[in-house]
């Protein structure tokens, strides 16, 4: 078993380099005691000479090219971080437009819609409709549309001041924004291509959430390990009482659960040629999984912290709101549930089992 | 991070796809033929010797074993499929099945030459059937707090004493059991204990079956009295048994076997629901479905890192723990679910009874095999807790 690291390595170059980043930009202390914000330019600057937000984007519509599995892991460190800048947003945005050839802006973009609920339409060019939840529309120059068209999916590059944004915060205090097309005209917009999912963004959105939410766990336990090595109650450590013990063998669990469901899933998206029902699958629970882990993980967390995991200043809450704050994006996991349980339904009874022992 | 936990996304290889279709189309020969109703938890024929032997014959006994002892030298990952798909279609599997995952790699690692050529070949064919003498009426997850005495005596030893909640001595052939050969030092109080391969054909063993809250009665009280074992029957090194009981733990505890005991009242449920449910059974369904999914994931995962050769044993620990809990609480969540199932539902009866079955079957499944706090407490030693 390895010891000693401070976040779980990775021997894959591109999660390296923003591991090592994340590390020298993005201390969780440093940034916690910030109150202007002031650790976010050189933070992006710095991921952007790297060229990671566009990880997803080929080079020859102006990205990196770095593979699926490659950006999922970059995310799943983002998440260990708890970074608060668009990062899984413009990565999203620029795979979004790089599936109709639009090469994409420099800058931080997010993606619209965020929400399954919401709907956007493109009609002779011009974008009508109001996206919820739109995470970093104020931090964002351009936004990536999937809009519904009398012809089918399109999907569009928009320039962010040409819409209507209402400020909005997520748990964690990052924006999530309510972005209103009232007949905009975009950059560029070009069809779908036959055979785009109209799920597909959700559910990448979805997978890279639940990678973040495993990544902001794993912190959580080592946090809350190392915390628990350190304070002292009744005269000695908590980590010694067995009720302590068996909460962290516990949210260890969850941690470990949230991992497996997320990795499992970026490996599917990264693999697989479309969404068919065993894709949809592994997508879908991973977001329901990490989600019920974040609940549950942040809560032991917590409980192991007492009174200062509450406080502003102390660090704990970097990842335990944002891990509870991701699972309202891209569909939350009540939605997905009842998208599989319909799924499983139509399929029948028989077909359950072979549904999941497929993947 | 004092443990970085990995759960890798393993995936079962393709010649995993193939045995899988072959061991489906063997099930629905053996339920068309009668063998088993798989609807039917409950039902008693659970020690089948006929089908024992069947399975043997398909090569799916000992499948990782050496094929000098008769074993098939195929991958653990193979065995997962064979072992997952048996579960699910409630197969019964009890006659082989802790022969095949737990007694034969004891015996493999452990057993006179002699012996393992003797009864190796035997669990290969689905002839012979094991219990593990581990418990005693004053010690359970307390392991080493056994009393049963080995004495030494001209040629062997001779066992007095009582082991307790031993599933399927009444049909075992062999039993792997510790008894006490020392007692524990101070130093140490775990030594002591010795490991013996036990024939349970032997003068002075009697088997007491002991009835559950299920309405079965596969555990038992296994009194010995003056039951002789000769020398070779002992596996491994004399006082030495807590040394060798670590590492095979890995593969008893994050089995398949650990999240789909009670699975089936699942697939009733989507059965009972139909394929147009409400909204309510939609998501609760879904819900267990996703979670389903992750368990079975995170199962792979070890199971792919046992056949790399690694020692997963936080990672197995967890999956126990995660899995019983879900497998124990998974027949009240769907009787949550199934409560505004129709009235007229066509297998209403058999949810029903169905649940009543694993919602009695559910206390003793974060029990046996290492206990929840057993679990957790090897988990907190693993995150540098204890």
């Amino acid at each position: 078993m390895k010891t000693g690291s401070a976040v779980a390595e990775n021997e894959n170059i591109v999660v390296q380099t923003a591991e090592k980043i994340f590390a020298d930009l993005a201390d969780p202390q440093a940034i916690n005691r910030d109150k202007e914000g002031a650790w976010k330019a050189p933070l992006w600057q710095t991921l952007s000479d790297a060229g990671l937000p566009l990880s997803w984007v080929p080079e020859n519509c102006g990205g990196s090219g770095a593979s699926m599995a490659e950006g999922f892991g970059v995310l799943n460190a983002a998440g260990r971080f708890a970074i608060a800048v668009p990062l899984a947003e413009t990565m999203l945005a620029g795979w979004l437009l790089a599936q109709a050839n639009i090469p994409s802006p420099e800058g931080e973009m997010t993606v619209a819609p965020a929400n399954p609920r919401d709907h956007i339409t493109l009609n002779e060019g011009i974008l009508s409709g109001r996206a919820r939840g739109v995470p970093f529309a104020n931090a964002a120059k351009h936004i990536a549309v999937l809009a519904h068209g009398t012809n089918g999916l399109s999907i569009a590059l928009v320039d962010a001041s040409k819409c209507r944004i209402e400020a909005g915060l997520n748990l964690a205090g990052d924006s999530s924004d309510t972005v209103t097309f009232d007949k905009v005209a975009p950059i560029t917009h070009k069809p779908a291509t036959r055979s785009f999912d109209p799920n597909a963004l959700l559910l990448t959105g979805g997978v890279a959430r639940s990678l973040q939410i495993a990544g902001a766990l794993e912190s959580l336990l080592d946090i809350s390990v190392r915390y628990s090595n350190e304070r002292v109650a009744f005269e000695k450590k908590i980590s010694k009482f067995q009720a302590v013990q068996h909460n962290l063998a516990r949210l260890a669990g969850e941690s470990a659960a949230a991992l497996a469901a997320a990795t499992s899933a970026a490996d599917a998206l990264s693999t697989a040629s479309g969404f068919n029902d065993e894709i949809f699958l592994e997508a879908v629970s991973a977001k329901i999984r990490c989600s019920e882990a974040a609940e549950n993980g942040s809560g032991i967390a917590h409980q192991v912290h007492g009174a200062i995991g509450v406080t502003r200043e102390h660090i704990l809450h970097r990842y335990s709101l944002r891990a509870l704050a991701w699972r309202d994006d891209f569909g939350s996991e009540s939605y997905w549930a009842v998208e599989l349980g319909r799924l499983v339904a139509r399929r029948g009874a028989d077909e359950l089992w072979p549904l999941v022992a497929s993947r | 991070m004092p443990a970085a936990l990995h759960f890798d996304p393993i995936r079962l290889p393709p010649q995993c796809e193939q045995l899988r279709q072959e061991v489906r189309a063997f099930l629905a020969e053996e339920i068309a033929a009668g063998t088993f109703d798989p609807h039917r938890p409950d039902r008693e024929d659970t020690d089948a010797p006929e089908f024992s032997r069947r399975v043997g014959a398909k090569g799916w006994l000992g499948m990782t074993w050496p094929k000098k002892y008769g074993g098939h030298e195929r991958s653990f990952l193979e065995r997962y499929v064979v072992t997952e798909e048996m579960r699910v279609a409630n197969a019964p599997t009890r006659r082989f099945f802790v022969a095949d995952r737990q007694s034969g790699p004891v015996l493999l690692k452990y057993a006179p030459e002699r012996i393992k050529m003797d009864i190796l070949p035997r669990i290969c064919r689905g002839e012979v059937c094991f219990a593990i003498g581990m418990s005693e009426p004053n010690s359970g997850s307390d392991l080493f707090a056994a009393k049963t005495r080995a004495t030494r005596t001209e040629g062997g030893y001779l066992i007095n004493g009582t082991k307790t909640w031993t599933s399927s001595a009444h049909i075992a052939d062999y039993m792997i059991a510790i008894f006490r050969t020392s007692p524990p030092t101070k130093e140490n109080r775990r030594h002591g204990l010795t490991q013996f391969l036990v024939d349970m054909q032997t003068p002075g063993i009697k088997v007491n079956p002991i009835g559950q809250i299920t309405g079965q009665a596969e555990f038992n009280e296994v009194v010995f009295t003056d039951a002789f074992m000769p020398d070779d029957h002992v596996l491994g090194e004399i006082d030495g048994a807590w040394k060798q009981a670590t590492s095979e733990l890995a593969y008893e505890r994050s089995g398949p076997e650990r999240f789909l005991e009670t699975c089936y009242v699942l697939t009733e449920l989507v059965r009972a629901v139909g394929s147009n449910p409400d909204i309510r059974s939609a998501e609760g369904i879904g819900r267990l479905v996703a979670q389903l999914h992750t368990m079975r994931r995170m199962s792979v995962s070890v199971a792919g890192m046992l056949q790399a050769g690694k020692e997963p044993v936080v990672e197995a620990s967890i999956v126990k723990d995660i899995g019983t809990v879900w497998e124990q609480q998974l027949p009240h969540r769907v009787r949550d679910l199934a409560a505004f199932v129709e009235e007229n539902a066509s297998n209403r009866e058999t949810l029903e009874n169905q649940l009543s079955f694993a919602i009695k079957t559910a206390p003793k499944l974060t029990i046996q095999g290492g206990t929840t706090e057993v679990l957790r407490g090897i988990i907190a030693r693993g995150l540098g807790l204890r």
